[in-house]
């Protein structure tokens, strides 16, 4: 099974036989791959049409839902993983769904596009408008990305919820690391995969 | 009538029917000495007999889900849409099987047919039957067919009802439920509405005691009126105002009671043709088994360890217009499902027909729908 590259490290961090909730599963790749080669038990949320149908057809429990109304379908500390990729900025108040993500897992999993990224900072300085890139492809006024943030910015409000920040890896576009991005990940980091608890 | 049968048809369907001389014990205490029910079946049941799907009628549905009766059939069964080859549940792959359910007025026992200790019909001295008697009753079907295990039990309103409790009362015999348009229970306002229709056939001045057959009359009027309230229930306000708005039969008001508007001619017309058609003691006895249906009471009201027994996967199904049984009523059996760790997924679509929705092919329904009917033939080998 071919994994994208971002979901690789994910399900590193993810143990076999343990129970995994996806915020925005999408068409259900993660959680296909940790329930057949993790044997995980698994649940999904999703709101778009096409996709909860592709996560029925590999046979992925699939929930329709809005992240911005919580996560009230799922008791206190029923999961052991949550897992949100690249929704923490589209949603309407990341901190309670972050708050969410810990009260139903032990764990959340986050990953989010870095606004600090150099070539994001250029665009503003030199061109004096909200920056566009492969990773952040729409226009201010149209764009799903509505809570933008910094890693520093995301590692402040860890620090205000007093979240303790298990793991962090800060990879560029490819989901590639270096050494530069190690030394300078706010710089140089695109996208950032958390492992935070409480 | 068809013109021809359509090719996505089952075709031309015979009813059987079958004579059960076990006793069945119901919930009420009573019991059934012998009884009657007349099913259709679709498609072909396989050697392992493993590719069988029970189909769950609603409150004035019937054993006729499918296909035509008669060459000259206006109308199709009550789920043709999607029942057929090719079709969401694929009769090329599934044996399809419906019946109508006890206490029904369409060939099964019920308060029309005769009792064998009086020779009359049985009218209101039928017993009334819960949903748990239904199940039983249509497992001991199953066993006359040979079915040790449904590949999925499927219904829509108190047809998902029924899927639900086969899943606590008959864990090991299904593999799937789907449970569209549905609830754990009945609210407060779904009661309310019934014991409004209860009424109105209870008041008729020809209800006699639920004896009216004996005398050779129906309560026409208050069935009637039971099914206009009723039916408007079924609908949305969009729904209503896109196909009727306030159009009216002709141009200048009359100034009397008759019907002007469409909407009233429509409700006059639904409630004329059921009344003719529908008995009103199955009636009774149906909105009955929904009021008492709550499977939750036998553990504590707790739904989530009342479906912990559950051994099947779940879909669940709502419709954002649906305000008798809305998607909130569905994501609460989809919450204790969730919390017992059961398999399962939920879709809540998009539509303005209200309840009626899960009779209706809407495309975003039907392709889910297939997509997960696939995953079971796919899952089960068929």
């Amino acid at each position: 099974m071919n994994l994208r590259s971002d979901l690789k490290i994910i399900q590193n961090w993810v143990p076999a036989n343990s129970q995994v909730l996806d915020l925005g599963c999408g068409q259900g790749e993660l959680l296909s791959f940790l329930k057949e080669q993790k044997q995980c038990k698994t649940y999904g949320l999703e709101i778009n049409a096409d996709s909860i149908v592709s996560c029925i057809e590999k046979g992925i429990n699939v929930i329709e839902h809005n992240l911005n109304d919580g996560l009230q379908h799922f008791n206190d500390d029923s999961v052991d993983t949550v897992i949100m990729t690249q929704a923490l900025q589209a949603v309407n108040r990341p901190d309670r769904l972050l708050d969410e993500m810990l009260r139903v897992g032990k764990e959340a999993i986050i990953t989010f596009p870095n606004f600090g990224y150099w070539r994001t900072r250029l665009f503003l300085l030199h061109k004096g408008g909200m920056p566009m890139s492969k990773t952040l492809p729409y226009a201010w006024y149209d764009t799903p990305n509505i809570h933008l943030c910094t890693f520093h910015d995301f590692e402040n409000l860890c620090r205000e919820k007093k979240l303790t920040i298990r793991e962090r890896t800060v990879v560029n576009k490819n989901h590639q690391e270096s050494l530069a991005i190690r030394l300078w990940p706010n710089l140089l980091g695109e996208i950032a995969i958390y492992r935070v608890s409480r | 009538m068809p013109q021809s049968i359509p090719a996505d048809s089952v075709g031309i369907i015979t009813p059987q029917l079958v004579t059960f001389e076990q006793p069945l014990q119901l919930r009420s205490g009573k019991t059934l000495a012998s009884y009657q029910l007349v099913y259709e079946s679709y498609g072909t049941l396989n050697h392992e007999k493993s590719n069988a799907i029970l189909i769950c009628h609603a409150l004035s549905g019937d054993h006729h889900a499918a296909g035509f009766h008669h060459q000259d059939d206006k109308k199709p069964g009550w789920w043709d849409a999607c029942i057929g080859p090719g079709k969401v549940i694929d009769t090329n792959k599934f044996f399809v099987l419906c019946l109508n359910n006890l206490g029904g007025c369409h060939g099964s026992s019920g308060p029309t047919t005769l009792n064998p200790d009086t020779q009359k019909p049985y009218g209101s001295d039928f017993p009334m039957v819960r949903v748990r008697d239904w199940v039983e009753s249509q497992a001991r079907l199953a066993d006359y067919l040979g079915i040790a295990k449904f590949a999925a039990v499927i219904g829509g309103s108190l047809g998902g009802m029924q899927a639900l409790r086969w899943s606590i009362q008959y864990p090991e015999r299904l593999h799937y439920a789907v449970v569209i348009a549905s609830a754990p229970k009945l609210s407060a306002q779904n009661i309310a509405f019934n014991e409004v229709a209860r009424n109105a056939i209870m008041k008729d001045p020809e209800f006699h005691d639920g004896h009216y057959l004996e005398k050779g009359v129906i309560p026409k009027t208050g069935l009637m009126q039971a099914r206009m309230l009723a039916h408007l229930t079924y609908l949305s306000d969009g729904g209503l105002g896109e196909k009727f708005g306030r159009a009216m039969k002709n141009q200048e008001v009359n100034y009397d009671y008759t019907p002007e508007f469409q909407i009233e001619s429509y409700l006059h017309y639904q409630g004329e043709k059921f009344s003719t058609s529908f008995d009103a003691n199955t009636y009774l006895l149906m909105t009955k088994a929904l009021d008492y249906f709550d499977p939750a009471q036998y553990t504590d009201h707790d739904l989530t360890q009342c479906l912990s027994v559950a051994q099947c996967k779940f879909l669940v199904i709502s419709f954002t217009t649906d305000w008798r049984f809305s998607p909130q009523r569905s994501e609460e059996i989809v919450d204790a499902l969730i919390a017992a760790d059961k398999d399962v997924s939920y879709a809540r679509i998009e539509s303005e027909k209200g309840h009626d929705a899960f009779l209706i092919p809407i495309p975003r329904y039907i392709k889910l729908f297939s997509a997960y009917m696939s995953r079971i033939t796919q899952e089960l080998n068929l």
